[in-house]
């Protein structure tokens, strides 16, 4: 057995007392394809950037052949054969594809002057080395994301790296350029060049890698090879759910009233089509599917953000034309987006005033805003989502993310909103708080009767919660699965088909 | 405990507002220092308080577009219009001088008025439009509308300036209300307003939510295009009202009256606290730099110092305000 | 649509030439030898100050304090000519973009050091540069007969000279020729050197520059202070060519050139621009500016024409970045 090409052995860092990594261990063997697995949050990057060099450990040591190796720095890690490529690429936009590839050459080499004939010759050979054809002369950015990411790959490859980190590479591909991506990276391994694979993409770790480590809250909580992971056993270890968690049903009543959300042949051209959804007051239907299936544009779309839809739309009965964002508030439906940071929060704002964003308008008599009763609504809101803070006048930034989220959640809840559509609502959000969050849309589903569209990855999250489970294929539904019948591992395997 | 962290918090919040009200007292001081019997005089805070406002607005019209992270650079073109098109009534009603002219009375003064705030309404309509739904940046959209409305001062007015407004016209710029100069009053009353607005209305805490992040209030259900418009428009109604205070003063109106006004109303709004990033701005502040910046001034005249040193001695403030602002930030 | 046609140089070159192509069809007289030779010799100073503000334009930065130091520079240079009595060219020459230089030094030390807005500190520094002069120097104008003949005499060179049928006499000046070189140089800089591609690199994406190895403080400072170096030469040859030095000239023109250098195709988000979409930016500015008095249109419509151009060619340019707004 080759010694293992890198080692972590019991590395610990911490920043300004919180503890990003704790007693981490990690080996990689040569020509190996190992997937680093955790959510947002769970210490992943700083790995990265410890073996990198960017980051000194507190505590542990890197070994690197046998031999330990330390200090690391980022050029010394680039002399042990070490390339990172991270989630943005590094790359210009604005340059082309051929200075791109060059111009870490041109840099290292203290070059004055450009020769353009020797700038194109590096890029011809780093091509050639991957096996890709690209317009040399074309400007970066009009690359999809896959071909950026080649350009990318090229470049680390130009070192002659034994050890390629790939961070979330698969973010913004299609289906059809991750399979393209793991050609190449298979073609990678054959040559001997080890890759660590850094991802919360299960589906895609269990495809391509040999052996799997995860990491929660900073600590690895399990490792091996990949034969003996699968979808739910990897999200149980990233997310820490308990297995025996209570799970949420809908059951429907005798005489049920209309659904509260009802669309028929809902589409936006070249984003989803014909979509039937429903969805009854009180109860909460899953949404899933493999990047690109058009989940969040259907979420959007029913947020009002594309006017010019196919197909109608009921709500409680009554037909409705959502032709602007202000008509789906109107008619009571509210969206938490994905990105919290850049689509949901102010984070320069008070806690106060970003769960107080949307209703400014519904508080105001005579055009002034009532202050008064703004700060009631805003601190019941407070207390009513459990928002850990002493006052909503702090910054909004200086809440962890499970209480960011609930004041996301909590705007919306100011307005008597009647159907909630949440957009990975507990990404990036510790344990502890998931649990709370999913309680309290529990909650509301039952007890306010509210209709729950719950877009997610998270398996088990997705089956605790829902009634039903829709999955999304490139633009369509294509399975219906209710979660009385359906375990984890069903639901699992059904995404696991979708290709 | 909690009152300790309230009153720190609180200071760190308004620590802009104090440095301001610290800046303006320690140039008043300096200024009484350098030259007690000439600035102390009753007469020099008068003047300034007849030339002040004019520049003011235009401070407050810099300061709204900066809020939702743009920049507005037409205001002086669109001052200069309101002046230009009031006159140019004034004179084809009245005549180019004399009795006819200067006598004409309250209505057409009036009609004036909303002659030269109508332009601003319209100006601002434009830059908000180009803006918000052609979604030109700022920066160059206003230097594009400058541009145009120089140009159509220059061909209304021929190049040179209109000379001779009516009297009544003329009093807006000159006349007292109760002993204090009627420009310093018409300021006070609109920055007080403005403030309200910004403060207690939905829109004005929306545009401060859109300064602070663009994709989130339209996530949140803000109307950011409507919301950008109205400020824009708003930016216009001011800089016609300073148009209007400026050729009331002078009893003329002028293509390129004004122009070093424009740096020095993006300089008050900046010292103001207004960040140009967008999102955080308030009334107060620019006049706390208003004032400073006019005291300096006062003074440096009465040194007999060139106005121009004035200019230097901001431009220098701006660069060490900001400098140390940024070392704070930096430190905490 | 071929790459060719999509560049924005292309579009620009295009403009230009259904403008000339309109206004000969308009007025035949038009384009006589004389208007050519003013239209080419109004593109020098101009163009010269464009240079420097495209290349802290595509480092994604801006500088408006260009013509103050052009100003700055040039009075400075010509009190010190007049008090020592010194009659030459190359020193004076020099000495203007020294002096432009060392004020270019003080604009990227703010950007750098304390990270503030290009925006602010070029309008800061602007201010500053201009109130000194004003009311430290003074604001005395110096008139031809006060000008160093050295000067003038220089800026007086021609290439080509012609007797017109009706006595008059025109001439193409020689410093098109100086602002050619100079476009030249600045080209070969941003395209040939690696502080050049730094300065591309760095508008693109700053901190991917910094991780790639480029020294973002050098390139800082390489911008503005070729901008400052860029806006002293025009200065002092700005009044060689008037005759006639008021410090208060070219007040504004900052926004000039600006509209020209974006008109150009230069990107107001920095890692896009050309020497060549510059130098049609200003030839457009300057067309329009001119053709209008060759078109027997009252001046007064300039500054509307050159307003609505503006406007025009920035919508075009945000549909064209829309995506990076979205």
């Amino acid at each position: 057995m080759p010694p293992p090409l890198i080692e972590l052995r019991h590395i610990s860092k911490h920043f300004a007392g919180v503890k990003a990594l704790d007693d981490v261990s990690l080996t990689i063997a040569p020509g190996e394809i190992h997937c680093l697995a955790g959510e947002n949050g769970s210490g992943k990057s700083t790995i990265i950037k410890v073996i990198s060099g960017v980051y000194q450990p507190d505590g542990g040591e890197i070994v690197i052949d046998g031999a330990p190796a330390r200090p690391l720095t980022p050029i010394s890690t680039i002399a042990h054969g070490v390339q990172v490529i991270f989630q943005d690429f590094s790359l210009f936009n604005t340059l082309t594809v051929a200075e791109n590839l060059a111009l870490s050459t041109e840099l290292s080499e203290r070059r004055r002057l450009v020769n353009w004939r020797r700038v194109r010759k590096v890029a011809e050979e780093a091509l050639a080395r991957l096996g890709v054809q690209l317009d040399l002369d074309a400007d970066l950015d009009t690359l999809p994301t896959s071909g950026r990411q080649l350009v990318a790959i090229a470049r680390a490859l130009m070192s002659n790296p034994r050890l390629l980190i790939m961070d979330e590479p698969t973010t913004a591909l299609t289906r059809k350029e991750v399979e393209t991506l793991f050609g190449i990276v298979r073609d990678i391994q054959s040559r001997g060049i080890s890759i660590l694979f850094v991802s919360h993409k299960m589906r895609e770790m269990l495809e391509i890698s040999e052996r799997i480590t995860v990491l929660r809250n900073g600590r690895v909580v399990g490792e091996g090879p990949t034969g003996g992971w699968d979808e739910v056993s990897i999200t149980r270890a990233m997310t820490g759910h308990d297995p025996s968690g209570e799970t949420y049903r809908w059951t429907r009543p005798a005489a049920p009233p209309p659904p509260r959300l009802e669309t028929r042949g809902f589409g936006v051209p070249g984003l989803f089509s014909d979509v039937n959804l429903t969805i009854h007051p009180g109860e909460i239907v899953g949404l899933s599917g493999l990047l690109g299936a058009g989940r969040t544009e259907l979420a959007m779309a029913l947020f009002g953000m594309y006017p010019a839809y196919h197909g109608s739309i009921r709500i409680d009965g009554q037909e409705v034309r959502l032709g602007s964002v202000q008509d789906a508030i109107a008619q009571g439906i509210a969206y938490v987006p994905e990105d919290r940071l850049g689509e949901g929060l102010f984070l320069t704002q008070t806690i106060n005033r970003n769960l107080l964003a949307s209703s400014y308008g519904a508080l105001a008599h005579n055009g002034f805003i009532d202050f008064v009763q703004a700060h009631k609504r805003s601190s019941a809101m407070i207390k009513g989502m459990q928002i850990a803070t002493a006052t909503g006048d702090r910054p909004v930034i200086e809440l962890s993310g499970g209480n960011q989220q609930r004041v996301v959640i909590g705007r919306w809840l100011m307005n008597d909103e009647r159907i909630l559509v949440l957009n990975g609502p507990t990404v990036g959000v510790d344990v502890g708080s998931k649990a709370g969050i999913h309680r309290k849309i529990r909650d509301l589903a039952a007890s306010a009767g509210l209709a729950v569209l719950m877009i997610s990855d998270d398996v088990p999250e997705l089956v605790q919660n829902c009634s039903r489970i829709v999955l999304m294929h490139r633009g369509r539904f294509v399975e219906d699965l209710p979660t009385s019948e359906a375990t984890e591992a069903l639901v699992a395997d059904r995404l696991k088909a979708l290709t | 405990m909690s009152n300790a962290m309230d009153l720190r918090r609180f200071i760190s919040r308004e620590a802009n507002l104090l440095q301001l009200l610290g800046l303006a007292v320690l140039i008043f001081l300096l200024m009484t220092a350098l030259d007690p019997d000439k600035f102390l005089r009753a007469y020099n805070f008068e003047s300034i308080t007849f030339l002040a406002p004019e520049l003011g607005l235009l401070s407050l019209a810099m300061m709204l577009s900066m809020l939702t992270g743009g920049i507005d650079l037409s205001v002086i073109g669109v001052a200069n219009l309101s002046g230009i098109l009031a006159g140019l009534m004034f004179h084809a009603v009245g005549g180019a001088h004399g009795p006819a002219l200067s006598q004409l009375s309250l209505s057409w003064v009036a009609l004036g008025v909303a002659i030269a705030v109508c332009t601003g309404l319209l100006a601002g309509a434009l830059n908000g439009f180009l803006i918000a739904k052609v979604r030109i940046t700022p920066i160059l959209a206003t230097i594009g509308t400058g541009q145009l409305f120089v140009g159509v001062c220059l061909v209304l007015s021929g190049g040179p300036a209109i000379v001779g407004f009516p009297d009544g016209w003329d009093a807006i710029g000159n006349a007292k209300l109760l002993g204090v100069a009627l420009p310093l009053v018409l300021f006070v009353a609109i920055a007080g307003l403005l403030a309200l607005a910004l403060t207690r209305t939905p829109l004005g805490i929306n545009l401060q939510l859109i300064g602070a992040n663009p994709k989130a209030a339209v996530f949140a259900g803000i109307r950011k295009s409507r919301a950008i418009l109205i400020s824009y428009v708003a930016s216009g109604a001011l800089a016609s009202i300073a148009g209007i205070l400026l050729s009331a003063r002078v009893n003329a109106a002028k293509a390129d009256y004004g122009t070093s006004y424009l740096l020095e109303a993006v300089l008050i709004s900046v010292l103001g606290g207004t960040n140009p990033a967008g999102g955080k701005a308030t009334v107060l502040g620019v006049a706390l730099a208003l004032v400073s910046l006019m005291l300096l001034s006062s003074g440096f005249q009465l040194m007999r110092f060139s106005n121009f040193l004035v200019d230097f001695i901001w431009g220098a403030f701006l660069l060490i305000v900001i400098a140390n602002n940024a070392l704070r930030s930096r430190t905490r | 649509m071929s790459p060719l046609l999509r560049r924005s140089e292309t579009v620009i070159f295009l403009v230009v030439l259904v403008a000339v192509v309109v206004i000969g069809v308009i007025n035949p007289a038009a384009w006589n030898l004389g208007n050519i030779f003013s239209l080419l010799r109004a593109n020098v100073i101009t163009g010269i100050m464009a240079l420097g503000v495209l290349t802290v334009l595509i480092s994604g930065g801006i500088d408006i304090s260009v013509p103050y130091f052009a100003m700055a520079a040039m009075y400075v240079t010509l009190l010190g000519m007049l008090n020592t009595g010194y009659s030459g060219v190359a020193l004076p020459f020099i000495a203007a973009t020294l002096i432009g230089l060392l004020l270019g030094v003080l604009n990227a030390f703010f950007v750098d050091r304390m990270r503030m807005i290009p925006m602010i500190v070029t309008l800061g520094t602007g201010t500053m540069v201009r109130g000194f002069l004003l009311g430290v120097i003074g604001t005395a104008n110096i008139n031809i007969d006060r000008m160093p003949p050295s000067l003038i005499h220089f800026a007086s060179l021609y290439l080509v000279k012609r007797v017109q049928p009706d006595g008059t006499t025109i001439e193409l000046s020689a410093m098109i020729v100086i602002y050619l070189a100079l476009a030249l140089l600045v080209h070969l800089l941003l395209r040939h050197t690696m502080i050049g591609r730094g300065v591309y690199a760095m508008g693109g994406d700053k901190e991917a520059a910094r991780r790639a190895g480029f020294d973002v403080r050098r390139v800082t400072y390489f911008v503005y202070c070729l901008s400052g170096a860029l806006a002293g030469f025009a200065g002092l040859l700005y009044v060689s060519m008037s005759w006639l030095a008021n410090p208060r000239d070219l007040a504004g023109a900052e926004m000039d050139v600006l509209a020209a250098v974006v008109l150009g195709g230069a990107s107001i988000f920095g890692g896009r621009g050309s020497v060549l979409g510059t130098m049609l930016g200003v030839f457009t500015l300057v067309l329009v500016n001119n053709s209008l008095i060759i078109l027997h249109v009252s001046t007064t419509w300039q500054r509307v024409a050159v307003g609505v151009i503006v406007i025009a060619a920035t919508a075009t340019t945000a549909w064209r970045d829309r995506k990076r707004l979205a």
